[in-house]
């Protein structure tokens, strides 16, 4: 479903700030993979989340998803097979449109925009069904302005509008990371629900290693640009934190073992 | 007193004219979060274009045609500056509103002011609206539905009409949503410099419709007629923002804001010429400081005496 060839990407060349932060990755997905993406600050998870999106053009390599080069297509192109979820849950919604508006804006993703209308009464009915899956109350506030949420209805509400147009690849860019450990549970729960029900193929960036470990079918851990771990099947189903240190040790000859990546 | 009564219809009129341009300014500053300051220029290209098509014995529609046609050209290169060339939006605009000061001199034949002939009467007939129709209305020499006041008013009731819809449809959604969060519009496949250059597109479109009014009302057009456009715009939109704000939630009704508060300022600026018997040449001063006032009381208000946000309670039904 995701085809990235050997992608590289340097910040500010020629500078005192030039920062290699993909050095030649390359990364298939199939139909359906959840794969989760670990690593520490600055390890170029983020980075490769944007060269998917399409946030900026990639140095070299090539990126295609479900058998459509994108490498050249801008980000608004790219959104037609993408569904996003930030970490920052500012990103992901339009603070002064409402719920159903927002809702509308992603249901059209990747379709021309016309002169017909924004939303229709049908798509309310079926929005509110939608939140009600949620279960966080917003079934009730369809007209409600999305500026009011709090950080973990609007992160899962860009999570149900994500999946509302069912993407060929979904990339959540920690997307529990600001919220406080109980929404972070039920929006995780959320993901977990959407990504099986749909099959989606998924992207998951997450600083947590325990739940690197406990979702998804497939694990790659990061480092300095790279690629360094890739652990599927049978390997990561038996997977433990303690293994998966001692594996990143192995793999990059460091020790520094990330007591960042240990704590959080 | 009694000078200032009698020039409220009049002040009442401009500002109802100004108000079509507030309205233009509206949509780049508060819907696409964009300070564009073409319209000191488009603004003139409206009156420009609309003078001489309609002294050449051109239909008064087709003549504000050309002139919304010919500011929506002026808004389409600065989006173009800008989307195209990377160049700031707030220089885009001046670049675009410099080089329109010779454009509009061109299309006036060089000349800095050109005059309608509304001496005479069959010319002066043919005109959507006139300073003359003000009084002509009232004394009977003109229908009363001839009055700038029912005019420009049902002009911007139509106005605010197609508005509406358009913001509500799909295209209208996404130049909203470009506003509001540019990398959610992006992520959810909208062309963010397409939107914005159809908002730039629609407003100086605006802008200088109004200018082709407020040359039928002057009867002439003069090179600096939209110097300082920008000012009265922003006053009208926070002007009308800080008054009704609480009451006015619907779009529709939010732009109706922007019209009265650009009468608002009319009256005010007419009051305090009138009756403060102030130079006309203070007016730019005081309507910079007007407005500057205007933007830093929702700033300090925020910064000094913040409060806990209430959850407004009506939320229905609107656009922005
Ligand atoms: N737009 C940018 N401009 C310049 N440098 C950038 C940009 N984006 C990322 N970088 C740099 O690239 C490197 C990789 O950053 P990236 O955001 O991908 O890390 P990450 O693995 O997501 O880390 P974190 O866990 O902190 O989010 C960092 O050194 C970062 O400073
Ligand atoms: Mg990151």
């Amino acid at each position: 479903m995701l085809d990235v060839q050997n992608i590289r990407k340097t910040f500010n060349p020629g500078t005192v700030n030039e920062k290699t932060a993909l050095d030649g990755v390359s990364l298939t997905l199939n139909d359906g993979d959840f794969v989760t993406v670990i690593g520490g600050n600055g390890a170029g998870k983020s980075t490769l989340l944007n060269a998917v999106a399409g946030v900026w053009p990639v140095d070299s390599g090539s990126i295609s998803i479900g058998g459509t080069n994108v490498t050249k297509l801008p980000e608004h192109k790219r959104a037609k097979f993408i569904g996003r979820v930030f970490q920052d849950p500012m990103m992901g919604t339009a603070a002064t449109m409402q719920i159903e508006e927002n809702m509308a804006l992603a249901a059209r993703r990747g379709r021309a925009r016309t002169l017909r209308p924004g939303i229709t009464r049908d798509e309310r009915d079926h929005y509110r069904e939608m939140l009600k899956i949620l279960d966080l109350g917003l079934e009730d506030r369809l007209t409600s302005k999305v500026g009011l949420l709090s950080g973990g209805q609007r992160q899962a509400l860009t999570l149900l509008m994500a999946a509302l147009r069912k993407p060929d690849l979904l990339l959540l860019d920690e997307h529990t990371a600001a919220l406080d450990p109980k929404t972070a549970a039920k929006v995780l729960e959320a993901t977990e629900r959407i990504v099986q029900k749909d099959h989606l193929t998924t992207l998951m960036i997450t600083h947590n290693m325990r739940d690197a470990i406990v979702h998804g079918n497939r694990l790659i851990m990061m480092y300095e640009g790279k690629i360094a771990l890739d652990i599927s099947g049978e390997d990561k189903k038996r997977l433990t934190v303690e293994d998966l240190l001692a594996r990143f040790g192995q793999a990059t000859g460091s020790d520094e073992a990330d007591d960042k990546l240990l704590l959080s | 007193m009694t000078g200032f009564l009698s020039a409220l219809p009049g002040a009442a009129s401009q500002g109802l004219i100004w108000g079509v341009m507030a309205i233009g300014v509206y949509i780049t500053y508060k819907i696409l979060d964009i300070a564009d300051l073409t319209v000191d220029g488009s603004f003139c290209t409206g009156g420009a274009v609309f003078v001489m098509l309609f002294s050449s014995g051109v239909n008064v529609w087709l003549a504000m045609l050309a002139a919304l046609l010919a500011g929506m050209l002026a808004g389409l290169v600065t989006g173009l500056l800008h989307t195209v060339c990377g160049i700031p939006a707030i220089l885009a605009g001046i670049l675009t509103q410099l080089g329109l000061y010779s454009v509009n001199m061109a299309i006036m034949d060089m000349k800095a002011s050109v005059a309608l002939s509304i001496t005479q009467q069959e010319t002066l007939g043919r005109l959507l609206v006139s300073l003359r129709f003000v009084k002509g209305a009232l004394d009977g020499s003109y229908p009363i539905w001839r009055h700038p006041i029912i005019v420009v008013g049902l002009f911007t009731a139509v106005l605010i009409a197609i508005l509406y819809w358009y913001f509500g449809t799909e295209l209208g959604a996404s130049l909203r949503a470009t506003g509001s969060n540019p990398n959610m519009a992006r992520a959810q496949g909208i062309d963010t410099d397409r939107a914005k250059v159809l908002g730039l597109i629609l407003s100086n479109g605006l802008v200088s419709l109004s200018g082709a009014l407020l040359c039928q009302y002057n009867g002439a057009n003069d090179i600096n007629v939209g110097r300082g456009a920008i000012v009265i715009g922003l006053a009208a939109v926070i002007i009308g923002e800080v008054l009704f704000s609480k009451v006015f939630i619907n779009f529709a009704l939010k732009l109706l804001a922007v019209s009265i508060g650009a009468i608002i300022y009319y009256i005010v600026i007419t009051a305090v010429l009138q009756l403060g018997g102030l130079n006309a040449n203070y007016l730019k001063l005081l309507s910079a400081l007007v407005v500057a006032i205007f933007l830093t009381i929702p700033y300090w208000k925020g910064k000094y005496f913040s409060k806990p946000v209430k959850p407004t309670k009506k939320e229905e039904n609107t656009h922005a």
